[in-house]
Order: C-alpha cells, then sequence, then structure tokens
C-alpha cells in the first residue's frame, strides 16, 4: 500500500471536492437567475399580426401616406403604437406599402415633398431620395430601398403587417 | 491556463498575499465542527452571510423586471412572476431569503450574546452587529413595500404609523419616510424602493467590512 505512489493526495482531493461542491452550490443559485435574465432572448418572436388599414377602392397610383395603430403589448404595459405607410398601386395594379422611416438615420420620407423632388420620396433630415418604388437615389445619403409592409387584401380592405427589406428593387 | 494567467498577474502585482491575508487561515478547533459538533453555532454568521450574497444577487436580476412605480409595480411583480422563466423561483429566493436571513442573523446575535463573545476587546464589533441587524429589518421592512399589493400597502401604512409615535419628532419622521404627510403612494414606493436597493445596501456594505475586518484583526472569542 505505502510503496504505490499515490496517484491523488488528500490535499488535492479535499481540493476538488470542495471545489465540486462549491460549484455545484454556485451554479444551483446562479442558474435560476441567469435564466430569468436571458428571458427575453429566448422568446420565440411573435407572429407578425395585420392591421386593417384602409380600403383598397381608394388606392390610386399616387401614393397616400396611411396612419393607423398597433396594440402593442410590452410585458406589463400594453399601449397603442403609431404607425403609418406610404400605400399605391404599382404599374401592375399590386398594392405596395413603403415604410416612411429612411434607411439612412431613421426620419420620415415625404412622398413629394419640396422643390425638385416630383415623382420621388424625400427625406427633409439630409436630402436623401428615394424612387416611387422605394428605391435609393445612387448619391444620396440612405444606403438602402425603403422597407415594404407585407400585405393582405381581404374583403375589401387593406391589411399591413410587419416591415420587411424591401425585395421589388 | 488558469494557473499561467494567474502567475503573470502574480508575478506584475504579486496577489498571492493579498488573498491569503484574507482567504489562507486556521480554523480553531473549538469553532470547527468536525472537531465538536456543538461547534456549529459558529455557522451562523456566515450562514448570514451567504444568505445575504443570495439576497443582493437575486435582488440585482430582479430589478431588471421590476419597477417602483404605483401603475406598473404590482403588473411588473405579476409578469416576472408568471411569464418569465425562473422568475417565480429568483423572486422566491429573494422572498424566502429575506425571512431567513433574519433568522441567521438572529440565531448568531443569540450565540454571541450567550457565549459572552461581545465582552472586551469586541465591544465595537458588538455594537456594529447590532447596527447591521437594524439595517437588515430596514431592508426587510422597505421591501415589503415594494411588491404594491394589498398586504404590502397596509403594512407599510402600519409601519409608517409607528414611526409616527415617535416623540416629538413623529410627523416629520413619517412624512420623511413616505414622502407625503397624508398619503401612501407614488412617492412612498419610489423612496422605498431607493432606500432598499441604494443606501441600506450602502450601509450594510460598509458595515459588514467593518465586522468582518475586526473579526479578523481581533480573531474568533476562545472557547468556554
Amino acid at each position: 500500500m505505502s510503496e504505490r505512489k499515490q496517484q491523488v493526495s488528500r490535499r488535492q482531493f479535499l481540493n476538488y471536492t470542495l471545489t465540486g461542491v462549491g460549484g455545484f452550490m454556485a451554479a444551483g443559485m446562479l442558474a435560476p437567475m441567469v435564466r430569468m435574465a436571458v428571458d427575453p432572448v429566448l422568446q420565440p418572436k411573435g407572429e407578425g399580426e395585420f392591421i386593417q388599414v384602409a380600403d383598397v377602392s381608394e388606392i390610386t397610383t399616387e401614393p397616400v401616406r396611411v396612419n393607423y395603430k398597433i396594440e402593442q403589448v410590452d410585458a406589463w404595459y400594453t399601449s397603442e403604437v403609431p404607425k403609418s405607410a406610404w400605400v399605391y398601386k404599382n404599374e401592375n395594379g399590386d398594392i405596395v406599402a413603403l415604410s416612411p422611416i429612411c434607411k439612412h438615420l431613421g426620419c420620415v420620407v415625404n412622398w413629394e415633398g419640396g422643390e425638385g423632388h416630383e415623382n420621388r420620396f424625400y427625406c427633409p433630415c439630409h436630402d436623401g431620395l428615394y424612387e416611387k418604388n422605394g428605391a435609393n437615389v445612387p448619391g444620396t445619403p440612405p444606403l438602402a430601398p425603403l422597407d415594404q409592409f407585407k400585405t393582405k387584401i381581404k374583403d375589401g380592405k387593406l391589411y399591413l403587417g410587419e416591415a420587411v427589406p424591401n425585395t421589388e428593387v | 491556463m488558469l494557473q499561467k494567467l494567474y502567475d503573470w498577474v502574480d508575478e506584475r502585482v504579486d496577489i498571492t498575499p493579498m488573498w491569503r491575508d484574507i482567504a489562507d487561515h486556521e480554523v480553531p478547533e473549538h469553532v470547527n465542527p468536525a472537531h465538536h459538533f456543538s461547534a456549529f453555532v459558529y455557522c451562523f454568521g456566515g450562514l448570514t452571510f451567504f444568505i445575504t450574497v443570495i439576497q443582493v444577487l437575486s435582488g440585482m436580476f430582479l430589478t431588471m423586471y421590476y419597477v417602483p412605480d404605483i401603475e406598473n409595480a404590482w403588473n411588473s411583480v405579476y409578469y416576472l412572476q408568471q411569464e418569465v422563466a425562473y422568475g417565480q423561483i429568483v423572486r422566491g429566493m429573494h422572498h424566502w431569503g429575506a425571512s431567513l436571513v433574519i433568522v441567521m442573523i438572529f440565531l448568531h446575535t443569540l450565540r454571541v450574546f450567550f457565549q459572552g463573545a461581545y465582552k472586551k476587546p469586541r465591544e465595537l464589533n458588538w455594537v456594529v452587529g447590532v447596527l447591521i441587524l437594524f439595517v437588515m429589518l430596514g431592508l426587510g421592512f422597505t421591501g415589503y413595500l415594494l411588491p404594491w399589493d394589498n398586504k404590502a400597502f397596509f403594512a407599510t401604512q402600519v409601519g409608517l404609523e409607528i414611526a409616527q409615535q415617535t416623540p416629538f419628532i413623529g410627523e416629520e419622521v413619517k412624512t420623511l419616510l413616505a414622502g407625503d404627510p397624508d398619503i401612501v403612494g407614488a412617492q412612498t414606493l419610489t423612496r422605498f424602493f431607493a432606500i432598499h436597493v441604494f443606501f441600506l445596501p450602502a450601509a450594510l456594505f460598509a458595515l459588514m467590512g467593518a465586522h468582518f475586518v475586526m473579526i479578523r484583526k481581533q480573531g474568533i472569542s476562545g472557547p468556554l
């Protein structure tokens, strides 16, 4: 017995067991707290809801700004958040709903806002310009086309969903 | 890897004496339950500290969801209990720990009292210990209001009326605590929150620091 080389000394053994037990206790304490803290990250992304915003018959080829409200549930606080979209019919007769949020720094763009911006969306903050289909005009600050709302038509009414990157351009 | 990291730092800043000074010291035989089982009474101080650590940690995490506002306080607590994974557990830890820490600090006080461990030269440490007890009770009192349910509200009502009985300055003491002479409301909740998470913990850490420095300097009182 005494001849054999001791694999683990008494000190090592105590070190390992004490660290192990201590680590286990610390983990048991911290695991619920950390899990609670990261909970928002692990929540499944909610299905985008569609909100009725306008009558399809009223929509022309001229973009109009449509204002609507969505009910936003922010944990224990529920509120109505105002939203808006530029809505028109394109050459194929399809309804297009563009987000008014400029892709440069997030200002709100206007249809034909100001002199010399005919048939374009204009952002007053840094003179950003977009074509009617949302494509950003090269040489102006925005680097991407305007986002597009998901659209749905039911019983002659237009419903808008979440904004997604523009795929038409 | 860890060893290398440690050595690298140690070579430059010489940290070994620092932690040695804090952590590396003999536990006297008469306070070691492995030698005399009755020595478990010496554990209550450490258990108080252990639960305090749990309280601090769970409290920090709870403030990620809690809002000290009369419109939202109850709803935020309800949300964190019902909707957040493990929210119920973390609030449970804080809730039960709050009671347990008072039990432990009380048992620790009893041990020190009945062993006469408060006697010279440790009188000052006894005084600091009693102050820690008061801070703990204050934490319990202010924390009780925060869920903003009926029990919390009326318990605080009673507590404030007790404070109001202070001779001569009762009204002022009550107003100072509640933030309003008549209403237990918005200002009471924000005040209690501030006291619960900033003022009292700061006092607690300072006092605990002093408590531990003194016990290291003076050592644990000898066997009976």
